[in-house]
């Protein structure tokens, strides 16, 4: 904790960032979720799937699990969830909130990203450490990361394997919507579910809306995880929280060099 | 009230691995002559008179069917016919 104490030295106690949680019926990463976002300084605050506001929270993390024992489609029934009325009126408002997993799933089905996540080609769930190559650094939840940084973080699904189509890849790719690409050599690493154009992570056109498959809150120390790498993503988040808050107005008007301008500070996750 | 029954497959272009390995199990069990299997959903709807085309298509494509992924066919099934012929005693 020392060292991630070292990490937050810039937030100060009285205005500790807000972030929440949600556990739908199902969710399994929600307490891995609160941790990381504690671990990297902030607060965690609970979200339940039947509740209609967000608490006032600053941003929204949706972990994943199999909400609603992905019936129907993985997250399609979450996403009529009450809870994602909030979460979706929000984010239209400019809201940050990331979808990990489920949570990318559910992301999708409610519209907030483009895309679908579908069976991955092998039709094995596969649960590995992944290699990631972070492919831009000026989205709300990536600015921590160094440019092209590449970060080790666990995955685990069966659904993970992006596609759209290719009007929407295309517009993905010229927007530097791809946050994060699958990379690696070698038997267990590179693309593992036929994902198109090897995507892993992609966000909205602002960059507040993002989602990924791979779990950045399982890799937050060396202890539980392959890599604290994971934390850039909730570090960055609360660089872009602190600047908004300061900047107050100015934030809603200017929310395209808010993220460009956030303080860099230690880097989280860049492979030495 | 009115039966209806809506049908949802996976678009053309979408790999369907399931699909592909539901074929290997049919050449395993001696069906040599299938070529291709896309696996899809079938939904039994019972709806009342309120409900028109509009709200089926709604129903289809906002819930049952991903629109990204799937594309989807409504068809009313004729409640006289269902109710007198042999699918209820089925």
């Amino acid at each position: 904790m020392t060292q991630v104490a070292a990490k937050m030295n810039a937030v100060g106690a009285a205005n500790t960032p807000r972030i929440g949680v949600i556990t739908f019926p199902g969710t399994l990463d929600d307490v891995d979720a609160a941790r990381a976002i504690r671990c990297s300084g902030a607060q965690a605050v609970p979200l339940w799937h039947a509740d209609a506001d967000l608490a006032g929270v600053d941003a929204v993390v949706v972990p994943g699990g199999f909400s609603y024992g992905d019936y129907l489609r993985a997250g399609a029934i979450a996403a009529q969830a009450p809870i994602m009325h909030a979460v979706i009126d929000a984010a239209r408002r400019g809201l940050p909130v990331l979808g990990i997993c489920n949570g990318f799933q559910i992301l999708c089905e409610a519209g907030l990203l483009p895309g679908a996540l579908v069976r991955n080609a092998g039709l094995r769930f596969i649960c590995r450490d992944q290699w990631l190559r972070v492919e831009n650094t000026s989205s709300v939840w990536t600015s921590r990361f160094e440019p092209a940084a590449e970060i080790l973080i666990p995955m685990k699904n069966a659904e993970g394997r992006y596609v759209a189509a290719e009007s929407v890849l295309d517009e993905l790719e010229g927007e530097g919507r791809v946050l994060f690409r699958y990379v690696g050599d070698g038997p267990a690493q590179g693309n593992p579910n036929g994902a198109l154009r090897d995507i892993a992570g992609i966000s909205s056109a602002d960059g507040k809306i993002a989602g990924l498959m791979p779990h950045p809150e399982h890799a937050i120390d060396a202890l539980t995880g392959p890599t604290d790498d994971g934390l850039g993503l909730f570090l960055s988040v609360q660089d872009w929280i602190g600047t908004a808050t300061a900047a107050t107005i100015a934030a809603t008007a200017g929310t395209a060099a808010t993220a460009g301008t956030a303080a860099r500070g230690p880097t989280a996750g860049a492979r030495g | 009230m009115a039966r209806v029954a809506v049908d949802v497959v996976i678009k053309p272009e979408i790999l369907d691995p399931q699909g592909k390995a539901i074929l290997a199990a049919l050449k395993r069990i001696g069906q040599q002559g299938v070529s291709a299997v896309r696996q899809g959903k079938h939904f039994d709807l019972e709806v009342d008179d309120s409900v028109s085309d509009a709200d089926l298509e709604e129903i289809a494509g906002h819930l049952l069917a991903n629109p990204v992924i799937e594309s989807w066919t409504v068809t009313r099934v004729a409640q006289e016919t269902v109710g007198a012929g042999s699918e209820d005693a089925r």
